[in-house]
C-alpha cells in the first residue's frame, strides 16, 4: 500500500505548542534568563554566569529553609497518609452516612488556602482565638507569634486539618472497590482484622497511596499560602520554608538573580525528589 | 466433614418480613448428608447463594436452625463452624505467593510451621499447583486461581464441608471441564462434603450425585440427574433443565386419557387425586415421536444442533417441541405420538402420581 505523507499535519500542533509556549516555556525562559543574568535596573543586564546558583547552593538560608522544608513534609506525611487511612477504614461503606462523610471530608478541601490561613490566624490568637484563648485558659503557653515550637504545630495542625481529607477521599476510593467475597474469604480463613488490614485492604490501596503521597509531598513542599498568612515566616526565619524565602528574596529584597536561580534548582529538587518518590514506590509495587 | 442439617430454615434480607412474598428464602427444610456431593441448581435470585451463605454463616437465617453432625451452629460464626467456601470469583491474597496463600488459613489459626509446610504441601500436590509455588498469586491465570481459593479449602483437612459458589463462572470453558473433572477426583478420593452452587444444569449434573433444584425460594426437588430428566416433580424442573425443556400443555383428564382440544392421549395410568386445579401433560422433546402415524402436527421450524435435531412444531395450537434423530427425515405429513414412559400429570405446577 502506498503511503501518503504529509507533513502539514503537524500544523494541527501548531495551538497547543502555543498554549504551553505562553503558560510554560517562555515565562520559565525568562526565570533562566534572569538566574544568569545581574542587573542595576534601568533594563541593563550584565551576563553572570552561573554566579548565583553558586551563591545559592552555598547560602545557609537557603539550605535552611530546605532542611525546615523537608522536615516539615516529613512530619505531614507521616501524620496525614496513616490518619488518612485510619479515617477511610472507619467510614461507612453504605447507608446515609456515606454522602454526609463524603461531604464533611470534601469541605475543607473546598477552602481556599489563603481563607484556610486566615481561619487558622485568628483561631490560634491568645487574645480572641478560641484556640489560643482555650489553651491559654487550660494553662498552656501557647503563642504561635513568640514560639517557634508553637508555631511549628500549628502550621502542621493546620495543614493535617486542611489536606488529610485527600487522603481519606483517595483511600476510601481504593476501599470501596474491594468486593466482599474478599472479607468473606477472609473469615473463612480466619484472618484478623490485622490480616485483612495487612493482606487486602492496604494491597488495594496501593496505588491510591502512591497517588496520595506525591501529591502532598509535592504540596507540602511548595506550601506557601498558609503559613505565610499565620506566621509570616517567624518566628525570626522558623517557619520559613522554601517557597516564603523565594517570595522574600524576589520581592521584598528585589534579588531576581539569586530568587531565578533559586527557583530552577528548587524546580529541579522537587521534580528530583517526586521522580525518587514514584520509581521506588512502582518498583515496590511490582515486586510485590 | 459432617452431615449438614437444615431445619426449616427461612431467611428474610429486609428487617421486618410480612408475606412470603419478603423472604428470599421461604423454607428450606433439608440434610446434607456427609461425604454427599450436591449440586444447588436453579435461576438467578432464587436463594441458593442465600442458602449457600446461611450454611458457611456469612449470613445468619431469620427462622430455623443449622446442625452440623447434630450440633446446632445456627448462632456459630463462620470462622467456628469451620467451613471453606469458593466464590463466584477468585479471591486470592494478591502480595502473597501461592504457597503463603494456602497456608493462610492454618497460619490464622495458630497452626505449628512444620504442620503448616506438611499440610501446604499436600495440597499443592492434590491441586496441581506445586509448580508454581513460590510464585506470587497475582500473575496466575483465572483458573489457577480459582484452585488456590479451593486450595485455601482443602488446606484445613478438619473442614466440615467445602462451599462453592458458581465457582467456574470465569472460567474458559475447555479449562471448566478440566476442574470439574478434577473436583469430582478430589470428592471421590477424599470424600469431602460438597455444595455447589450454579445455575449451569450441565454443571450441576455432571457433578452432583444429588441436585438440589431451587425456584423461588423453595427446594423444588431433590434427585439424581436420572430423577429430575425422568420425573420432574414440578414443572419449573421440567423447563429448567433439559434443551429444549420440557413440552407443558394444558389438558383435561378423564380415567386413564387425557383430552387437549380435538386430541385424546392414552395415559400410561389413572392420575391419583388432586386433579383439580390446573391440570397439564408435561412431556420432554426426547419422548415426542415424529412419524407418519399420531396426532397431526404442523412443523414450523427444524433445528439442526449436531447430534440430533430439534423440531418445533404447533400442535393443537400450541407450541411444542420433539428431537429427532441427526439422520431421520421429517415426514411430509407429519404425525407426534407420546412415548408413555415419558408422560407426566401435573396439578398446579406439582406432579401427581399415577397408578397402574
Amino acid at each position: 500500500m502506498e503511503r501518503t505523507w504529509n507533513n502539514k499535519a503537524w500544523f494541527m500542533v501548531l495551538p497547543v505548542l502555543l498554549l504551553v509556549a505562553f503558560s510554560a516555556i517562555i515565562p520559565l525562559m525568562t526565570v533562566v534568563n534572569y538566574s544568569v543574568q545581574d542587573t542595576f535596573g534601568n533594563n541593563v543586564f550584565f551576563w553572570a554566569g552561573s554566579e548565583w546558583f553558586e551563591e545559592i547552593l552555598h547560602s545557609d538560608r537557603f539550605w535552611e529553609a530546605m532542611a525546615r522544608n523537608l522536615a516539615f513534609s516529613a512530619i505531614i506525611l507521616i501524620i496525614e497518609i496513616p490518619l488518612g487511612i485510619f479515617i477511610a477504614l472507619n467510614m461507612p461503606k453504605k447507608g446515609w452516612g456515606v454522602p454526609v462523610c463524603l461531604v464533611l471530608m470534601a469541605l475543607p478541601l473546598l477552602i481556599p488556602w489563603n481563607v484556610v490561613g486566615t481561619i487558622w490566624q485568628v483561631f490560634g490568637r491568645v487574645d480572641i482565638g478560641l484556640l489560643g484563648y482555650t489553651l491559654r485558659a487550660l494553662g498552656f503557653n501557647y503563642n504561635y507569634v513568640n514560639d517557634p515550637f508553637d508555631a511549628w504545630i500549628t502550621v502542621i495542625v493546620m495543614d493535617v486539618w486542611h489536606w488529610t481529607s485527600l487522603v481519606v477521599l483517595l483511600c476510601y476510593a481504593g476501599l470501596v472497590s474491594i468486593p466482599d467475597a474478599y472479607y468473606q474469604a477472609a473469615k473463612i480463613d480466619g484472618a484478623s482484622r490485622w490480616a485483612i488490614f495487612r493482606y487486602i485492604q492496604l494491597p488495594k490501596m496501593n496505588r491510591v497511596l502512591l497517588i496520595a503521597v506525591l501529591l502532598r509531598f509535592m504540596d507540602s513542599f511548595m506550601i506557601y499560602t498558609e503559613p505565610f498568612v499565620v506566621t509570616g515566616g517567624g518566628p525570626g526565619n522558623t517557619t520559613t520554608f522554601l517557597s516564603i524565602d523565594l517570595v522574600k528574596l524576589a520581592i521584598g529584597e528585589f534579588n531576581l538573580g539569586e530568587a531565578a536561580a533559586m527557583s530552577i534548582v528548587y524546580f529541579l529538587i522537587i521534580m528530583l525528589l517526586s521522580w525518587v518518590f514514584y520509581t521506588v514506590m512502582t518498583a515496590y509495587d511490582a515486586e510485590q | 466433614m459432617a452431615r449438614i442439617d437444615c431445619n426449616h430454615i427461612r431467611h428474610a434480607y429486609g428487617p421486618h418480613p410480612k408475606s412470603d412474598k419478603d423472604y428470599a428464602l421461604k423454607e428450606v427444610h433439608h440434610a446434607f448428608e456427609d461425604g454427599g456431593a450436591y449440586a444447588l441448581l436453579g435461576p438467578s435470585g432464587c436463594g441458593k447463594t442465600t442458602l449457600l451463605n446461611i450454611i458457611s454463616g456469612l449470613l445468619y437465617p431469620s427462622h430455623g436452625e443449622l446442625l452440623f453432625d447434630g450440633k446446632d451452629v445456627t448462632n456459630l460464626s463462620t470462622q467456628e463452624r469451620n467451613i471453606a467456601q469458593v466464590f463466584q470469583f477468585p479471591v486470592i491474597y494478591d502480595t502473597m505467593t501461592v504457597y503463603d496463600n494456602l497456608a493462610f488459613p492454618l497460619r490464622n489459626r495458630g497452626v505449628p510451621e512444620p504442620d503448616v509446610d506438611r499440610k501446604v504441601r499436600e495440597t499443592l500436590e492434590m491441586t496441581g499447583l506445586a509448580d508454581m509455588a513460590r510464585r506470587k498469586a497475582r500473575g496466575l491465570t483465572a483458573d489457577q486461581k480459582q484452585k488456590i481459593s479451593l486450595g485455601r479449602g482443602l488446606v484445613r483437612s478438619d473442614v466440615n464441608a467445602i462451599l462453592f459458589d458458581e465457582p467456574l463462572t470465569v472460567i474458559d470453558p475447555h479449562m471448566k471441564w478440566v476442574l470439574r473433572s478434577q473436583l469430582k477426583q478430589l470428592h471421590r478420593r477424599f470424600g469431602f462434603t460438597m455444595v455447589y452452587v450454579t445455575h449451569d444444569q450441565t454443571e450441576a449434573l455432571t457433578f452432583a450425585e444429588n441436585v438440589v433444584v431451587m425456584y423461588e425460594g423453595e427446594i423444588v426437588q431433590i434427585g439424581s440427574p436420572a430423577e429430575l430428566f425422568e420425573r420432574p416433580k414440578h414443572t419449573f424442573v421440567g423447563y429448567f433443565i433439559g434443551s429444549p425443556g420440557m413440552n407443558v400443555m394444558p389438558v383435561a383428564v378423564e380415567g386413564r386419557s387425557a383430552r387437549l382440544g380435538s386430541q385424546t392421549i392414552e395415559l400410561p395410568g389413572a392420575p391419583k387425586a388432586g386433579t383439580s386445579g390446573v391440570i397439564e401433560l408435561g412431556i420432554r422433546p426426547e419422548y415426542v415421536r415424529l412419524g407418519a402415524t399420531g396426532m397431526p402436527v404442523s412443523i414450523r421450524k427444524v433445528e439442526d444442533i449436531g447430534r440430533h435435531k430439534v423440531v418445533r412444531a404447533s400442535f393443537e395450537g400450541r407450541d411444542i417441541a420433539a428431537i429427532v434423530g441427526e439422520d431421520e427425515d421429517i415426514p411430509a405429513d407429519p404425525k407426534i405420538a407420546f412415548d408413555p414412559d415419558g408422560i407426566n400429570i401435573y396439578a398446579d405446577s406439582w406432579r401427581v402420581e399415577m397408578g397402574g
